[in-house]
C-alpha cells in the first residue's frame, strides 16, 4: 500500500507517495536529502532527530511520514534566514561553544527553540528539564544550558 | 517494521468499523508507544487506524464540577490547559512530568491508558480520582479499567473517546522517575473527595493498585504524619535492575507523604 501525502517542509510544499511504515526521519533524510536531522538511537531516546511538526517539537523517528500529511515540518535546515544568517539559537550555540562533535546539535537547537517559546522562565533547572528529551554525549551540558539561555534571550528580544 | 495499511477516517463510526472488520488492525494515537513497538517487530498489525482526524477527540471541557478530557488530548495540552489547572492542578502537574517535551507533544491520554504500562503515570490519577472512561460503547469506572500488566477492560476494537475526572478537594501526584526514561519507578496519587480518600500506586506493581492501609489511616486523619510507620507490603511488588521490591515499598511510603503535603 502506498499513500499520497502533501506536506510543507521548510516552507516548500511537497507531494509524495509513501509506504505507511516510512518514518518522518526517513522521509526527511533519505527522500528529501535533509540530513541535518540526525538519527542517533532510532528508539525515541536521544532527541537528535527532533523537528517541529506544526510548530511543536517531535522525535521524527517516532512519527510516520503519513502522520505528517497536511502538516508543516520545520527542520534545522529551515531555521536560518534566507541569506544564511544563523537563527539566534544557532548563533548562541556557536558563541557559547554549545557543541563539540555536533551530532546532537540539530535536535538540541530545535528543542531549544520550542523551549524558548514556551518556558515560563530561563532558570538553569527549567532549561535542563525542558531539554530532558535531548541527549549529548560530549559537552556535559554546561555550555548547552548557557547557549540555550542566551539564544532564548536573543529570541525574546528579537 | 513489517508492512501495514494505513487509514485515517474522519468519523468515529468508520474507525470502529475498520477495527471490527479486521481483528489484526490497531488504533494509532500519538504513536509514542506503538511506533517503537512496530519498529522492534513486537507487533504485526495488518493496518493502523489513525484517530487523529476524528473531530472532537482533543477537546477538554468543563462538565459538572469536573473536567472531561478527550482521548486524543496530548500530555502537553493537558499540562497547559487552564481548565485542568483550575479544576485539578495535580492532574496538570502529572501530565507535565510525563516523559520529555517531545513525547508530551505527541503522546495522548487515551493511548497511555489503553496501553496500561505498569510504570505509566495517568493510571494512578484515574484510579485515585475515580475517573470514568468513556468508550465508543460504554462508560467504565477508573477502578475497573486496569486489569493487569498491559491489560485493560477494553474489548477488542473498543475505542476510548474521553475520560471524565471529578473535582476533588485534594489531588496530588508524587513520582520517583526512572532517571533515564522518566517513567515512574513508583508514583503515588492521593485524592480526597468529601470523606473518600484514595491512594493509588503506579510503577511499583504489575498494574496500578490502591494502598488500603494508607487510605484507612488518611481517612481518620488527613495528614502526612498519619502515615508514620506505614509501608506497603513488598510482597508482589516489582523487582528489577532499577529497584528491588523492598526499596520500591519504601519509595511508595515516602511518595505518599509527598503527595499529601
Ligand atoms: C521516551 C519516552 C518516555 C516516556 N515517559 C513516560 C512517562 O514518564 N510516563 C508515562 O506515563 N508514559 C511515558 N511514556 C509513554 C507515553 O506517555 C505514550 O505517549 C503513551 O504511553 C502512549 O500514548 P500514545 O498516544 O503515544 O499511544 P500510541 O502509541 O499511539 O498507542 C498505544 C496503544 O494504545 C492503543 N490506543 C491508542 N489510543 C487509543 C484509544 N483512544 N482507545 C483505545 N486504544 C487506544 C493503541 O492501539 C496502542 O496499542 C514515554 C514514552 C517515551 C517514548
Ligand atoms: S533518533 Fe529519534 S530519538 Fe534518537
Ligand atoms: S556535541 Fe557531541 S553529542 Fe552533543
Amino acid at each position: 500500500m502506498s499513500i499520497a501525502i502533501n506536506l510543507t517542509v521548510n516552507g516548500v510544499r511537497l507531494s509524495r507517495e509513501v509506504d505507511p511504515r516510512l518514518l518522518l526521519s526517513q522521509l526527511l533524510r533519505d527522500e528529501l536529502g535533509l540530513t541535518g536531522t540526525h538519527v542517533g538511537c532510532d528508539t525515541s531516546q536521544c532527541g537528535a532527530c527532533t523537528v517541529h511538526l506544526d510548530g511543536a517539537s517531535v522525535k521524527s523517528c517516532a512519527v510516520l511520514a503519513v502522520q505528517a500529511d497536511g502538516a508543516e515540518v520545520l527542520t534545522i535546515e529551515g531555521v536560518a534566514g534566507p541569506d544564511g544568517t544563523l537563527h539566534p539559537m544557532q548563533a548562541a550555540f556557536r558563541e557559547h561553544h554549545g557543541l563539540q562533535c555536533g551530532f546532537c546539535t540539530p535536535g538540541m537547537v530545535m528543542g531549544a527553540i520550542e523551549l524558548a517559546r514556551t518556558a515560563p522562565d530561563l532558570e538553569e533547572a527549567t532549561i535542563r528539564e525542558g531539554l530532558e528529551g535531548n541527549l549529548c554525549r560530549c559537552t556535559g551540558y554546561q555550555n548547552i544550558v548557557k547557549a540555550v539561555r542566551a539564544g532564548a534571550l536573543a529570541m525574546r528580544e528579537g | 517494521m513489517y508492512g501495514f495499511d494505513y487509514h485515517r477516517p474522519a468519523a468515529l463510526s468508520d474507525v470502529v468499523d475498520l477495527l471490527t472488520g479486521d481483528e489484526d488492525a490497531k488504533l494509532l494515537a500519538g504513536g509514542q508507544t506503538l511506533i517503537p513497538t512496530l519498529k522492534q517487530r513486537l507487533a504485526m498489525p495488518t493496518a493502523l487506524v489513525d484517530l487523529s482526524a476524528v473531530p472532537g477527540l482533543r477537546d477538554i471541557v468543563a462538565e459538572g464540577d469536573g473536567v472531561r478530557i478527550g482521548a486524543m488530548a496530548t500530555h502537553a495540552t493537558v499540562a497547559g490547559s487552564a481548565l485542568v489547572r483550575g479544576v485539578l492542578p495535580g492532574l496538570a502537574d502529572l501530565a507535565s512530568h510525563i516523559g520529555d517535551a517531545q513525547v508530551r507533544n505527541r503522546g495522548t491520554i487515551g493511548g497511555s491508558i489503553a496501553n496500561a504500562d505498569p510504570a505509566a503515570d495517568y493510571p494512578a490519577a484515574l484510579v485515585a480520582l475515580d475517573a470514568v472512561i468513556r468508550t465508543d460503547r460504554r462508560d467504565i469506572p477508573g477502578g475497573d479499567f486496569f486489569t493487569g500488566l498491559f491489560e485493560t477492560a477494553l474489548a477488542p476494537g473498543e475505542v476510548v473517546t474521553s475520560v471524565f475526572f471529578p473535582a476533588a478537594t485534594h489531588a496530588r501526584y508524587a513520582k520517583f522517575p526512572n532517571p533515564a526514561s522518566r517513567y515512574a519507578m513508583a508514583g503515588v496519587f492521593v485524592a480526597r473527595r468529601g470523606d473518600d480518600v484514595r491512594v493509588a500506586v503506579t510503577g511499583a506493581g504489575p498494574s496500578v493498585f490502591r494502598w488500603d492501609a494508607a487510605e484507612a489511616a488518611l481517612s481518620v486523619r488527613f495528614s502526612a504524619d498519619a502515615l508514620d510507620g506505614i509501608v506497603p507490603d513488598a510482597d508482589g511488588l516489582n523487582s528489577d535492575m532499577h529497584a528491588d521490591a523492598d526499596y520500591r515499598a519504601q519509595i511508595v511510603a515516602v511518595l505518599a507523604r509527598r503527595a499529601i503535603a
